[in-house]
């Protein structure tokens, strides 16, 4: 008998060690990212200091020279370009789901917004290169530069590929993303603030901005920011529509590339050990700014629950 | 006495398959509080919401019959719900003040959504409508707090001063005290004698003392039948249906 | 007091009509915004399918890459590779990711757990592209090659928190009382979390998996530079190995048509595949 104790007791402990042991492994897998990235990173911050790194414009691999601004730039202005358009989209399709939709349609949009989150990144690349930039080439872009040529972010030739490529192809992606998060928000407001609202003489438009919108503010944060960690670090797509080339303009029209096209572009082909270490600074960098979009995303998720 | 404000006429009403409510007949005089009560599940809450047409709000509920209110039929299908919410207002069970709204904002909700924007206009009805929910000497050092920084009690009259805000002739309140303590509820029960004078309160409560304390009439709801409804003094005393005795001395319930 | 009154009526009917007008044009809006994300969808599944019917065949599945100018061939080494590395992939990510789901669930009330949970869910938001860099400096640098078993990796990696939160999540389900049955009945707790707490909730779990195998059969970004791609069939281990994801993207930007044609077929195949496996499964779930 008490041998038989002490073999529970061994054999409990044996499995909570193995989970406890994987469950640890998480947060060093999650500690190893930023080690190994940093480690890899070592030569090009030989040759250059990061703030040097960070804030010169020239990226180029033949002359083994190597500054982010371009990239840095071309991923915050792509993913906020695609928030501009995705977040009231989004929220949108959430008050429309959850406030006015007749249940059956609920569920089938909502099914359907949510199978947009379902399709890889790299079909969401083909789509963007064969329909939405010829596309834009031919029918927005010469519209936009002759009705609204004199905004600098609408000068010069229309490319098609670009940043409001980019721009629009991620805003698709990122939708599901704010949507479901927005519809968990607006779940989450009882019932009897809506009935409070509408008791008052709310039309239906007031209702959701007295009782939902309002009140439901640091949540929206929330989805906004998680839906911005999701377009920064977006490659696939991007990398096929946004032209891959590392330049500051004003323009929405031209070429750009951001942090993670860039390293799918050039890693693979990247033979010089300070390019590859310079790509590498961009993944930590890249690493560095979705783990704070992140980070602040869940701590409002979590101090809202 | 004669005079008639609102008049319900053969009103059913339903949650998808469910009937709640079975053909009510029953009308309300200006300046009176008329207590509903009954066992919970009668329809008597469901009943209240169907004078300000907050009971179609529920995804699959909705109503037949009229609602007269001031001689027009608000279940005509030209009325706007929402003008109608404006002249019926409503207080709910469990106080529910706008938690991003402070509490002079909370007051003036209603009139701000009218487009009312007058500094001057809004702090006049503010200070009216808290004075009216005896709310006024307690709060008003902290108006520009939240809303739901306020004791439960508290929040309970700001939800009766945002409802007086835009002085409507009828004020429905579905068991307002039952989610407070007594001295609260004492507090609330205080401000119907005074609320009487100006509006028609028509008040859900599952406590027969606290009808037999405020109400001038009472009506008695079981299964969604209105079963009795009269002078609350005789339906109290001299019950003229069997099932109100019964339930009046606590047979069931 | 009456003329206040009187005032406010004859404003407040003014603004009604305003009022009522921007309603009716925001519920406009929002109905146009949810039926703009779901055409959206339809839109860019309705052009795969249209532009990849015409070349389907079974070549497709059977065939392999054809040089430039010559039509036809198939992604039967894409496929195979995908499978491999997809099933490896899962082989680690899933009992490592249940793992830490247990941990947190049933042990997890610590200051440990706390910093698990959000390193979980940070991994879950780290950008695919990231991951393989990771597993590149890992393991490809050290191998000195690239190979399907670092493709494999990328993907666990991608796979580990998702099933970690999504197991965690299911668990908090089960009754506190049915493990304490279980206990009460002298049978060990590690046999109790095995045989009762997992198994009550295998459906849930299994559908958290396949949505998780849906995720990581699509990525692209992480086999970039970990798996690389092979114009042959090779199944080695420890070699470059090709995959579906990455043949499309590969052939996508290609300026040859018969490759673009290629790359259609490819992505309805991926599509389909990953649309079946989500229909499915909320479907049987139900």
């Amino acid at each position: 008998m008490r041998q038989l104790k002490k073999d529970v007791r061994f054999a409990d402990r044996f499995f909570l060690a193995c989970v406890r042991f994987l469950a640890l492994a998480v947060i060093v897998l999650l500690l190893g990212m930023g080690f190994f990235l940093w480690d890899a990173s070592g030569t090009a911050l030989k040759s250059i200091s990061f703030f040097t790194f960070l804030t010169t414009s020239a990226w180029d691999p033949v002359r083994d020279v190597y500054g982010a601004l371009p990239v840095v730039y071309g991923t915050l202005i792509s993913s906020f370009l695609s928030l501009f358009i995705a977040f009231p989209l989004s929220v949108g399709v959430a008050l429309f789901l959850n406030e006015l939709a007749p249940p059956f349609l609920a569920k089938v949009l909502g099914f359907l917004v949510e199978m947009l989150a379902a399709i890889p990144s790299v079909v969401y690349g083909l789509w963007g290169v064969f329909v939405l930039v010829p596309w834009l080439r031919t029918e927005v872009q010469p519209l936009l530069i002759q009705k609204l040529g004199f905004l600098p972010m609408f000068q010069g030739p229309a490319y098609g590929v670009g940043m409001m490529a980019a721009g629009c192809v991620l805003s698709l992606m990122v939708l599901p993303t704010i949507s479901s998060v927005s519809r968990e928000v607006f779940r989450a407001i009882p019932e009897n603030q809506r009935e409070a609202a509408l008791a008052l003489g709310a039309t239906r438009w007031e209702m959701m901005k007295l009782a939902l919108l309002r009140s439901s503010r640091s949540g929206l944060f929330a989805a906004f920011m998680l839906g911005l960690g999701r377009a920064l670090g977006e490659t696939m797509a991007v990398t096929m529509v946004i032209g891959n080339r590392a330049q500051i303009v004003s323009s929405l029209l031209a070429p750009a590339q951001t942090m993670a096209s860039v390293i799918a572009n050039e890693y693979a082909e990247a033979t010089s050990d300070v390019h590859l270490s310079a790509l590498a600074l961009v993944g930590l960098l890249l690493f560095g700014i979705t783990f704070v979009t992140n980070a602040v995303a869940r701590l409002f998720i979590w101090r809202l629950k | 006495m004669t005079e008639t404000l609102l008049s319900v006429q053969n009103l059913n009403a339903w949650f998808g398959m469910h009937q709640a409510l079975k053909n009510i007949q029953i009308e309300f005089s200006p300046q009176t509080v008329t207590a509903l009560i009954g066992p919970s599940g009668c329809g008597k809450s469901t009943f209240v919401r169907c004078l300000n047409r907050l009971h179609e709000e529920v995804p699959g509920a909705y109503a037949t019959g009229k609602v007269i209110l001031q001689g027009k039929n608000i279940y005509e299908s030209s009325v706007d719900p929402v003008l109608i919410r404006r002249k019926v207002g409503m207080v709910f069970q469990k106080p529910n003040p706008f938690p991003s709204l402070s509490v002079f904002d909370n007051v003036v909700a209603g009139l701000k959504l009218a487009g009312i924007r007058r500094k001057s206009i809004l702090m006049e009805v503010a200070e009216r409508s808290l004075k009216q929910a005896a709310l006024w000497e307690e709060v008003k050092n902290k108006l520009q707090q939240p809303g739901t920084s306020l004791s439960g009690g508290q929040q309970q009259r700001l939800c009766i001063a945002r409802a007086l805000a835009v002085e409507p002739p009828i004020l429905l309140m579905d068991e307002p005290t039952s989610a407070l303590d007594p001295i609260s509820t004492a507090k609330i029960e205080e401000l119907l004698a005074e609320l009487k004078k100006t509006m028609t309160v028509i008040m859900v409560t599952h406590n027969m003392q606290q009808a037999a304390r405020i109400s001038d009439k009472t009506a008695f709801f079981l299964l969604g039948e209105l079963v009795e409804f009269g002078q609350t003094s005789t339906l109290f005393t001299v019950p003229k249906e069997k099932k109100t005795e019964q339930y009046i001395t606590g047979k069931f319930g | 007091m009456t003329s206040l009154r009187r005032q406010i009526g004859d404003f407040t009917r003014l603004r009604y009509r305003r009022r009522k007008a921007l309603s009716g044009w925001m519920t406009f809006c929002l109905t146009v915004s949810a039926c703009a994300a779901a055409g959206g969808l339809l839109g860019v599944f309705g052009y795969v399918v249209w532009k990849a019917v015409p070349h389907f065949s079974v070549s497709f599945f059977t065939g392999l890459p054809q040089p430039v100018g010559e039509p036809g061939g198939g992604m039967l080494n894409a496929l195979l590779g995908s499978l491999f590395m997809v099933a490896l992939g899962t082989g680690i990510g899933v009992p490592w990711g249940m793992a830490a789901g247990v941990y947190l669930s049933e042990y997890g009330r610590g200051r440990l757990a706390v910093w698990v949970r959000f390193a979980a869910d940070m991994l879950s938001s780290v950008p695919s592209i990231v991951t393989g860099l990771f597993i590149y400096v890992l393991i490809v640098r050290p191998m000195h090659r690239f190979s399907g078993f670092a493709g494999a990796l990328a993907l666990s990696v991608i796979l580990i928190p998702i099933v970690a939160r999504n197991t965690e999540e299911l668990l908090k389900l089960v009754p506190q009382h049915i493990r304490e049955a279980g206990l009460a009945l002298g049978i060990p707790r590690w046999r109790v979390i095995l045989s009762i707490v997992l198994r009550g909730s295998r459906g849930g779990l299994t559908t958290g998996i396949i949505l998780g195998v849906a995720r990581i059969s699509g990525e692209t970004a992480p086999l970039l530079f970990t798996a690389l791609n092979n114009r042959l069939l090779s199944l080695k281990w420890d070699q470059p190995m090709a995959s579906l994801p990455v043949q499309i993207y590969t052939y996508a930007i290609s300026p040859f048509e018969d490759w673009n044609v290629q790359a259609w077929v490819g992505a309805f195949v991926l599509v389909l595949f990953v649309f079946l496996l989500n229909t499915v499964t909320r479907w049987v779930m139900k």
